[in-house]
């Protein structure tokens, strides 16, 4: 959809490792839904790869939960189409989309746990509604319980578990029939930070154990972050952008994006963010992002060796996610000399970073 | 009290329990499915179907409107079709029935409609039909409410069972009107009170109990 800064070498980005569409487990197409004037919906195209963790993300009322519901028929789109594993569906019955739904698990922000029911009645659950016999029911239900740490829990009803033993449990079920899918409704936004990283960090074991697909959908670019493997921004019905989560995140091209990413993203310190002027300083302030290959490379040593004079780091740092190093640099350069400045963009440039004027200051200290 | 007004007062609580008893059964059979049908088929239920829905509401709320002694009076024909009689307390069952069927109708489709639709949405994204979102789903989770409806329509029964003496049916409330109110007999009309105190009394605490021991909401 745009283009992100790539580095060499890189094996995440679409545009060069495009494994065989057969390998698609999710492929939406032109989706259209609206309710009544609004359209939650507005021609949505994407695919899902085995294996792989997508993470879309918007802001409440984007689309959001729509999109996620048409995966399983829970929601039918107005136009498009939805393939699963290579089958379309959305024109199905709801007879022919009780077997699809067995192939699709889903955990829900609520957890939607049966309160009459103990946990393992409820890990069994999808099980039942197969038809398989109780004892193969039990022993699964146990497997599962012993995966997501809850073994001892297994007699005990819902109302005694804390939130994130209650996802756990939510994650279990959605296992228990092997799905080629795991459906994500925002599971972890009514968790405190340290169960949401967590339940994440049990998603991702899932994820990498099992070969387990996830789509999950969230608010909250943390979760994005910490699991997903590529990302959708969706706004208002539409992917306003996607692609690899490090890229997006070195480099967003929409302001949802952008607003979206808000305190994750580096930002100049408030104090000196305050004190920029827009007319020539005594020193100029650059915004430096380099991603991949440009990040893990010795750039500053390289600039200072390159361009004589001076600058200084006066904030940022390099952040890893997904392994690909993401780092913003805020540089102060002295002086009034504007080729010395010049000549530091162009060289930071030719190492394909990102750099921006920001601004001047009297006194960067 | 005389042997002979005691040993009416034992047939009269056995006729008053077995109204109750009976016709509160009977409603328990139809009003259970009744109030699944008014959930299932109103707006966003999973059999969907608003035609159905509005007859529905509209035969249930004609029989509540009814005042149930001018019901006891008017069902006589289709109370001699089904018992062969009009008379006695047997034939009170039917109208006590077709009174409280829709009157625990209303009270289950409460229950059912406390249900989280979050619960039926994660049933059906399993792969559950109707049936299983109704089995698994609906009654299980709304239990505590369908057993303590089912106490209310109980204890409404043993006060409608009074009225069922207008058609020879006997029953506690006909024993003190006939005896306590109309012969004076002040010492049955406290036997009968008492009796009704400990029944309603009785029934309650059961019910209450077992929606104790049912509710597993936390």
């Amino acid at each position: 959809m745009n283009q992100h800064i790539t580095a060499s070498g890189d094996t995440t980005d679409p545009t060069r490792a495009r494994p065989d569409a057969s390998q698609d487990v999710v492929r939406l197409v032109e989706l259209k839904r609206r309710f009544g004037v609004t359209a939650a919906l507005d021609g949505i195209s994407l695919t899902v790869r085995k294996g792989e963790i997508l993470g879309i993300i918007g802001r409440s009322g984007a689309g959001k939960s729509t999109l996620i519901r048409c995966l399983n028929g829970l929601e039918r789109p107005d136009s498009g189409e939805v393939f699963i594993e290579g089958r379309e569906i959305s024109r199905l019955g709801e007879r022919d989309l009780q077997p699809l739904r067995r192939r699709i698990g889903m955990i829900f922000q609520h957890f939607n746990l049966l309160s009459a029911k103990t946990v393992e009645d409820n890990v069994a659950l999808p099980l039942k509604i197969e038809g398989r016999p109780k004892a193969e029911r039990l022993a699964r239900a146990a497997e599962l319980l012993d995966l997501v740490g809850l073994s001892e829990k297994a007699k005990a009803y819902p109302a005694s578990l804390s939130g994130g033993q209650k996802q756990r449990v939510g994650i279990a079920r959605a296992l228990a029939a092997r799905p080629a899918l795991l459906l994500s409704d925002e599971a972890t936004s009514a968790l405190d930070p340290e169960t949401t990283r967590s339940i994440l960090a049990l998603l991702k074991d899932i994820n990498r154990q099992l070969g387990l697909t996830i789509l999950l959908i969230t608010h909250e670019m943390e979760v994005i972050r910490s699991i997903a493997d590529r990302v959708a921004v969706i706004d208002a019905g539409r992917i306003v952008e996607q692609g690899p989560v490090w890229s997006v995140f070195a480099d967003p091209q929409s302001d949802i994006t952008k607003s979206l990413l808000g305190a994750i993203r580096p930002q100049l310190p408030a104090e000196l963010a305050a004190r920029l002027l827009p007319a020539a300083g005594a020193e100029t302030i650059l915004r430096v992002d380099v991603a991949g290959e440009a990040a893990s490379g010795p750039l500053l040593s390289d600039l200072a060796t390159a361009v004589p004079g001076a600058f200084r780091l006066v904030h940022g740092g390099i952040d890893h996610i997904q392994q690909q190093p993401v780092g913003t640099l805020f540089l102060s350069v002295p002086g009034s000399d504007a080729n010395h400045l010049a000549d530091i963009i162009t060289f930071l440039k030719a190492r394909q970073a990102r750099v921006e004027v920001l601004g001047h200051v009297a006194n960067p200290v | 009290m005389s042997p002979i007004l005691f040993e009416l007062l034992l047939r009269s609580i056995w006729e008053t329990v077995l109204m109750t008893a009976a016709s509160g059964l009977i409603s328990l059979v139809f009003g259970l499915p009744l109030g699944l049908a008014l959930i299932a088929t109103e707006r966003g239920g999973i059999a969907e179907s608003l035609w159905v829905n509005r007859a529905l509401g509209a035969v249930i709320n004609g029989f509540r409107s009814v005042p149930f002694i001018i019901l006891l009076v008017a069902l006589i024909p289709v109370t001699r079709l089904i018992v062969g009689t009009s008379i006695g307390t047997w034939a009170a069952i039917v109208p006590l029935s077709i009174a409280a069927t829709p009157y625990y109708a209303r009270i289950a489709e409460v229950s059912l409609r406390e249900v989280d639709r979050g619960l039926i949405e994660a049933a059906r994204a399993m792969g559950g039909n109707r049936w299983t979102i109704i089995r698994e789903v609906l009654v299980p989770e709304a239990l505590p409410g369908i057993v303590a409806g089912f106490t209310v329509t109980l204890v409404t029964l043993i006060g409608a069972s009074a009225m069922a003496g207008a058609i020879g049916a006997g029953g506690l409330g006909d024993l003190a009107i006939r005896y306590g109110y109309q012969r004076f007999e002040t010492s049955v009309m406290i036997a009968v009170v008492i009796v009704l105190i400990i029944l309603v009394c009785g029934i309650q605490w059961v019910g209450d109990r077992l929606v104790v021991r049912l509710d597993r909401r936390g």
